[in-house]
């Protein structure tokens, strides 16, 4: 404990030198939902030089999936010939008319925590249409395509994937290129660089001169990547650095890397905030395009409309802090979420509203009427 | 059907003299004049898990939320809303979870009912406890007791409970760590703490107020502690005890471990003179070897507030749990 205190000491003091030393604020943005997560779980904010900033940017893949996507995915559980598999956070999300969890019934959508098991829901309902919602960076991909491969040898023809997952360099890229940012360094993602290596981070670097340091989610490993980060900046200098070896190796994951490859290729994509986004998203190749949801049901995904008055966009961007928007913790709140950084676990918002001090009254929610039931909390 | 199920099923279970009479209310001798008195409904899923049952959490449950009133459990009653075609050999190893529970605690169920629903409106079956309990002589608990300096004493390691749930629930297996005195793997804390409550409150004299932190957890325990004393409540992560797969298991879902339920758990708000007294009767009892100081209750300088002092030195709030939490993505 002590030699981990001291060391958390060591990486403040750089954090220190580095403010004083550059006289203005430094805004390091994280691009990782966990990253978010463990920020403000471990207080680490409140750890840190008032002048050192911590940006929260499209980490979260629930936060900057289109609302496009969205309005798609309510639009197949719509079908009566399909069943919905999701990754718990989406069912939350609002579309057009309702979300997932207030749309639709328990037996149009499942939730679920793989991809297998998604795959094992059509197997298990041979009359219908298993839609998987593949959503997620690089590190959620490689499962959805080992089931996708798998629906192909097993013609286990009912399952389709509505694949939105999305590329976390690219997003950085065009992070990088918009006018209005003010981003300084990033403190890379740990589970997306288990996949892809820290040298896929090389290109920001070179192209644009920022420091980019790959941690992992211990308290200590992120207060060592931003002090990292710092002292770059304090020496003037962009560096491409993991401070996470244990698990991050430069190359990455190659098995995992080649069945991206093998299975998908990157599509331009609409991101929330960002806007399209150059070769940011992987579609279905040719050879698997019978397991898309588009193909098959024959749906042009559009970009989708924010609702009025929510800034998710701007938060994804770094560009503000979630209270700064008008909705946030009034008409936005976890119980009851207008944009999807509220609704996510991850977003920024509802770790700004859950950590951050907004004082709640428990699990009373006063604007639903009727008795709902709490699966998770069905513990006695 | 019913007669059938009593004489059948719960009565050679269950038996003691004034069930047995299968009257329409039991007659009990009670000579203390202050009882506590409390229900609760048991509805969990699965039905059996690592550590337990629904038969012995509606025991154990009840006897511990008397327990931590300040009394000590006489009796309880045992309603059962059962769905048509409950297997039968589940409703008894259920009805001897109740039994052997009920008999370690010392408690007998006293009456009953028995409900069965068709299929489709309850879901297998539905347990609720009512338990009486004989206030102990001299004990006073309240939030009003409470002020700024007291120690907040926890009897363990949280958030076993619930994560076991969880995982069982959705068929996630956990491997332990294999660290040395930590059980293995993912085990409801399942327990009654009846006996370790009576102890203390009959061998110190400084504990102020006690409350089982079971849905919600620690988070919601301790805010409604703060809430109900108008007090501050600041709390050590270093110091919450938490098995190691228990957090792990957490981290990977993305939970917020001071969050999930605990059943065999409970904090006690004490003076800081009595509170090493406290924790060495909690060390020498089988459920508190794991006890720990976890925290002080401080004066409230806005509005009453539940902070945590991380590991690593930062602040931040602990929220009274809101909504459901999902597991996350990756």
């Amino acid at each position: 404990m002590d030699f981990m205190l001291d060391r958390i000491h060591k990486a403040q003091t750089l954090c220190n030198a580095a403010c004083e030393k550059m006289g203005r604020q430094i805004n390091i943005m994280e691009v990782c939902g966990t990253h978010t997560v463990a920020i403000f779980r471990n207080g680490i904010r409140s750890t840190l030089p008032k002048r050192l900033k911590l940006l929260t940017g499209p980490g979260c893949p629930v936060c900057v999936t289109d609302q496009g996507y969205i309005d798609t995915v309510l639009q197949l559980a719509d079908r009566d010939d399909c069943v919905i598999a999701t990754y718990g956070d989406m069912v939350r999300v609002p579309g057009k008319g309702g979300s997932l969890e207030t749309r639709c019934t328990k037996a149009d959508v499942k939730v679920v925590l793989s991809s297998e098991d998604a795959l094992q829901l059509a197997k298990d309902n041979p009359d219908k249409t298993v839609v998987f919602v593949a959503v997620g960076f690089e590190t959620t991909a490689p499962a959805t395509a080992v089931v996708v491969k798998e629906a192909a040898a097993g013609s286990i023809d009912n399952f389709c994937i509505l694949s939105g997952h999305k590329l976390v360099v690219p997003a950085m890229r065009a992070l990088l290129s918009g006018k209005n940012h003010n981003i300084d360094a990033f403190l890379c993602p740990g589970h997306v660089s288990v996949i892809i290596g820290y040298r896929a981070f090389a290109e920001i670097v070179e192209s644009f001169g920022r420091p980019c340091v790959v941690a992992g989610f211990e308290p200590l490993q992120i207060i060592e990547g931003l002090g990292e980060i710092c002292q770059q900046l304090s020496a003037g200098k962009a560096e491409l650095k993991s401070v996470y070896p244990a698990v991050v190796t430069e190359q990455g994951n190659i098995t995992a890397q080649k069945i991206i490859a093998e299975c998908f290729e990157p599509v331009d994509g609409y991101w929330r905030g960002l806007g399209k986004i150059k070769k940011s998203t992987l579609k279905l190749k040719d050879k698997y395009s019978r397991f898309d949801s588009l193909k098959r049901f024959n749906i042009t995904e559009t970009q989708g409309e924010d609702t009025s008055g929510c800034r998710c966009g701007e938060v994804l961007c770094g560009l503000i802090e979630p209270p700064e928007c008008g909705l946030f913790g009034k008409s936005c709140t976890p119980l009851e979420p207008v944009g999807p950084c509220m609704v996510s676990s991850e977003g920024a918002c509802a770790a700004w509203f859950k950590y951050g001090g907004i004082r709640t009254s428990g699990d009373q929610d006063i604007r639903r009427p009727g008795f709902r039931s709490n699966e998770n909390k069905q513990t006695q | 059907m019913t007669d059938d199920l009593i004489r059948h099923h719960i009565l050679p279970k269950l038996k003691n003299d004034t069930l047995a009479e299968l009257g329409d209310s039991a007659k009990l001798n009670v000579a203390s004049k202050s009882l506590c008195f409390t229900t609760d409904s048991y509805v969990v899923k699965p039905l059996f898990f690592n550590g337990g049952d629904i038969g012995k959490l509606a025991v154990c449950g009840t006897v511990n939320d008397l327990a931590v009133a300040g009394s000590k459990p006489v009796a309880l009653a045992l309603s059962l809303i059962i769905e048509e075609g409950f297997e039968f050999e589940l409703l008894d190893k259920i009805l001897s979870s109740v039994s052997q529970a009920a008999k370690q605690n010392n408690v007998d169920i006293v009456t009953g009912d028995i409900k069965t629903v068709e299929a489709g409106a309850a879901d297998k079956i539905f347990i609720n406890t009512a338990g009486i309990g004989e206030k102990l002589a001299g004990v006073d608990l309240g939030f009003e007791k409470i002020v700024a300096g007291d120690k907040i004493i926890i009897n363990g390691t949280i958030g076993d409970h619930g994560l076991t749930i969880i995982s069982q629930r959705e068929g996630i297996k956990f491997q332990s760590q294999s660290r040395k005195g930590w059980p293995s793997p993912l085990q409801s804390d399942c327990a009654s703490v009846a006996e370790l409550t009576c102890e203390l409150l009959e061998n110190t004299s400084g504990i102020k107020f006690m409350r089982d932190p079971t849905r919600g957890g620690l988070a919601a325990t301790l805010n409604e502690i703060s809430t109900g004393s108008g007090l501050s409540i600041e709390i050590r992560e270093a110091d919450v005890p938490v098995n190691p797969t228990v957090q792990a298991a957490a981290n990977m879902l993305g939970f917020d471990v001071l969050t999930i339920a605990n059943e065999g758990k409970f904090i006690a708000i004490v003076s800081p003179e009595s509170a090493d007294d406290c924790l060495n009767i909690c060390k020498n009892h089988p459920l508190g070897k794991e006890a720990r100081i976890i925290g002080e209750v401080v004066e409230t300088h806005d509005t009453p507030t539940v902070e945590l002092i991380t590991k690593i030195g930062g602040k931040r709030i602990v929220q009274m749990p809101y909504g459901r939490e999902l597991p996350r993505i990756c």
